[in-house]
């Protein structure tokens, strides 16, 4: 176990000497002790630095790595696994103020960012541009520092990949305060080992992202929202592999069950989603966006779809046609999480992901396991890709008691999506709250490797320490 | 009973810059969508239609790709479509507008062999944001109007309109035929289904120019048959923004107020 110093006034005074920027005492805000899941441990920093450029950065750096301080870098602060949480104090470097978008490059179709800019605002200002960033995960306004340090996925990974495919280069600040540059603007490479790939998904523990070169493309020309209501989820699960099969390419294709959608409509105060369809009670939906080259395009999609979802047991297939109402579905999806959190108590989650044929037996699973354990549970995402968000919920135990629980239903449920090939996270991260798992399922060599990668950007481990492999 | 459903193609505004050096809107590659009151509009007679009968109408002027508007429309629940459109009728100011679509709708009228009781537009539209086209059309036809509808329903030959105003709603009766114009309701806009759909499709928009509105007097008409005249245009000054006052109590908040009312000399 490393030793860390803590912050006296010498350093600080190092530190102010180097930085503008810098919060002691009742000048922090509360929230720099938790992200959005405080259930995995809240700590207060010792002092944080509102960073404005890279240099200031490498200047924090170098003083904290001389002192062996530790240093949890964090962006909005929405993470949901304790990633940007400083659970050994120190300091927190806090790169939102980074937040220009520096220029693009359309003839490499590439944007350089500081890593603070809000994902939202990348997405739109691309589209005034014509051009589309494609990672879209629920979170609109995290920072892309963090999305690419989380690898972030969201709703259109199933036909254009996660944020990792959208990297092409970034500006790190080392432990040691060294500036360095990962990756190029290029399409390939075959250059040595993939220090840019490594840093994606490290999660603040290998170095801090100050900048980004991003891959983007033209936005596509015409695009269409689609409701898909079923009689049960198994049902509407099972016609996601279909539209494959019929040469579709969705960029979303979304599953959700009623409780999530009445919740979500309760916490809006508007009703999105058809709830009956012929008389019939709906109780599961795909939501999915098609997109195409031109109007005909979209259009000729639309039809082989419908007739896709209808061999598929389809109640019915509802098309959104204005802006207004493709917002308001997509608003509503995105706002699940903040639905459950405000009726439930006590909450947990995960992201587990496996294979996508998998899913249709694993939900009832983890619904009978819950309804064991006496708690609630919901679900949903991303039927494309087989990532799935779990929310085990309860307003009426005792903390210890769905603590208990808790850990009981995560202990069975990672089991089993090891046993079908899948991975604890498929795109929150791990954190501190997920290692236990993270070692269970890859096992402890492979951990062992990630912590020795560690060592060799980190020799002192101050960067965000005990998170992902770095075990206390 | 019979709905006329007044809509416009509008570019997207949420999609549009200003040019920082012309200070005019930037169209190019702007996607055009139907106004989004005119969408609770439709909405608003497709549910009158399903609970009095009677056929709803949809019309608009614009350019021939304005018809691709009118079709979605036919797909969430109107039975027929018009489209005005007359290089004639290019450049119309609001009063034009109202005196071409009052002409139009007198005309679909006859074709139709139907008397409309309604006739709704959306409040305003998003890109010229008048709101004088409903109540311009009213005044054109000489009948009665009420503005703002959250929700109308009817008897036999007067209809109950529950208007927003400040501060709530208040409910008028209307002798109908009147015009109505529909702010956003609580009732979402339906989806269109793949069987409207494909039904909507396989429906014709008439377009109606100014050969079948031969009793238009084309004077009034047009650039040329509009009295305003724009002049000039322009992006209004940022108002400055305010101030977030942030504390953990009522107390504590209203005492800083107090103090930065005090430093202004405001109190």
């Amino acid at each position: 176990m490393e030793s860390y110093n803590t912050l006296n006034q010498e350093i600080i005074d190092e530190l102010r000497a180097v930085s503008d920027h810098v919060l002691v005492g009742s000048a922090i805000n509360p929230d720099y002790a938790k992200d959005e899941m405080p259930i995995y441990g809240t700590h207060m920093p010792d002092l944080v630095v509102q960073a404005y450029s890279t240099q200031e950065v490498s200047d924090v750096m170098k003083v904290c790595y001389k002192h062996s301080i530790p240093v949890t870098a964090r962006g909005a602060g929405t993470g949901l696994a304790g990633g940007a949480v400083p659970i050994f104090g120190g300091v927190i470097l806090d790169i939102s103020p980074m937040n220009h978008v520096l220029g693009y490059d359309l003839e490499n179709f590439v944007v350089n960012v500081e890593a603070g800019v809000l994902l939202k605002d990348l997405q739109d200002d691309c589209i005034t541009k014509g051009l589309m960033y494609p990672p879209d995960p629920g979170m609109k306004y995290a920072c892309l520092g963090g999305n690419v340090a989380t690898n972030a996925g969201g709703m259109r990974a199933v036909k254009y990949g996660t944020t990792r495919d959208y990297v092409r280069a970034m500006t790190v600040v080392l432990a040691n305060g060294e500036i360095t540059h990962f990756g190029a603007t290029v399409s390939k490479t075959s250059s040595g080992y993939s220090l840019l790939n490594l840093m994606i998904g490290s999660e603040g523990t290998l170095g801090i992202i100050t900048e980004l070169t991003l891959k983007i493309i033209p936005a596509p020309k015409a695009t269409a929202s689609i409701i898909v209501p079923f009689k049960d989820l198994k049902t509407a699960l099972s016609a996601v592999p279909k539209f494959k099969m019929a040469h579709l390419d969705p960029q979303a294709i979304e599953f959700m069950e009623t409780d999530i959608v009445d919740m979500t409509e309760r916490f809006i105060g508007r009703s999105v989603f058809p709830k009956q369809c012929n008389g019939e009670d709906i109780h599961s939906y795909l939501l999915i966006t098609l997109d195409g080259s031109s109007d005909e395009d979209l259009d000729e999609q639309i039809d082989q779809f419908s007739k896709v979802c209808f061999d598929n047991q389809a109640m019915e297939v509802f098309i959104a046609e204005t802006p207004s109402q493709i917002s308001n579905a997509w608003a509503a999806r995105s706002a699940f999480y903040e639905a459950i959190t405000d009726e439930i108590k006590m909450l947990d989650e995960c992201d587990v992901v496996i294979p996508v044929n998998k899913i249709a037996e694993f939900i009832p699973f983890v619904n009978e396991i819950g309804a064991e354990l006496g708690l609630d549970i919901t679900c949903y995402g991303h039927a494309g890709d087989g990532n799935i968000h779990i929310y085990q919920c309860s307003n009426t135990m005792s903390p210890e008691e769905f603590e208990e629980c808790n850990n009981k239903f995560f202990d069975v449920i990672y089991a089993k999506a090891v046993e079908y090939g899948g991975e604890v996270s498929g795109e929150h991260g791990i954190g501190n709250a997920k290692m236990k798992y993270l070692e269970e399922s890859i096992g402890k060599t492979n951990v062992d490797l990630m912590e020795g990668i560690k060592r060799v950007f980190d020799p002192k481990m101050i960067l965000n320490p005990g998170k992902v492999c770095h075990r206390l | 009973m019979n709905i006329c459903v007044c809509i416009k193609q509008v570019p997207d505004t949420n999609r549009i810059k200003i040019d920082p050096v012309t200070n005019t809107l930037v169209r190019k590659g702007v996607p055009s969508i139907i106004n989004p009151f005119d969408t609770y509009a439709v909405e608003m007679a497709a549910k009158l239609k399903e609970e009095c009968g009677g056929k709803v109408v949809v019309i608009s002027m614009g350019p021939a790709q304005a018809s691709k508007a009118l079709r979605v429309c036919l797909s969430v629940g109107a039975d027929e479509a018009y489209l005005i459109s007359d290089r004639a009728f290019g450049g119309s100011d609001t009063l034009a507008t109202g005196y071409i679509l009052a002409g139009a709708i007198k005309k679909i009228e006859e074709l139709e062999e139907l008397k409309f009781d309604l006739i709704f537009c959306g409040k305003q539209a998003i890109d010229g944001d008048t709101a004088q086209v409903g109540p311009q059309i009213a005044e054109q036809l000489g009948l009665a109007q009420a503005t703002y509808a959250l929700d109308v329903s009817c008897t036999n030959d007067h209809a109950i309109v529950k208007r927003e105003v400040d501060g709530g709603y208040d409910t008028v009766l209307v002798q109908t035929p009147a015009v109505v114009t529909v702010v956003h309701t609580d009732q979402m806009p339906r989806y269109a289904t793949y069987s409207t759909r494909c039904e909507a499709k396989k429906k014709q928009v008439h377009v109606l120019s100014s050969a079948e509105l031969s009793e238009l007097d084309l004077a009034q008409c047009g650039l040329s048959g509009s009295p305003t005249r724009v002049v000039n245009t322009y992006t209004p000054s940022v108002q400055k923004l305010g101030i977030m006052i942030e504390g953990s109590s009522t107390t504590e908040l209203v005492d800083k107020l107090v103090g930065i009312l005090d430093d202004k000399r405001l109190l």
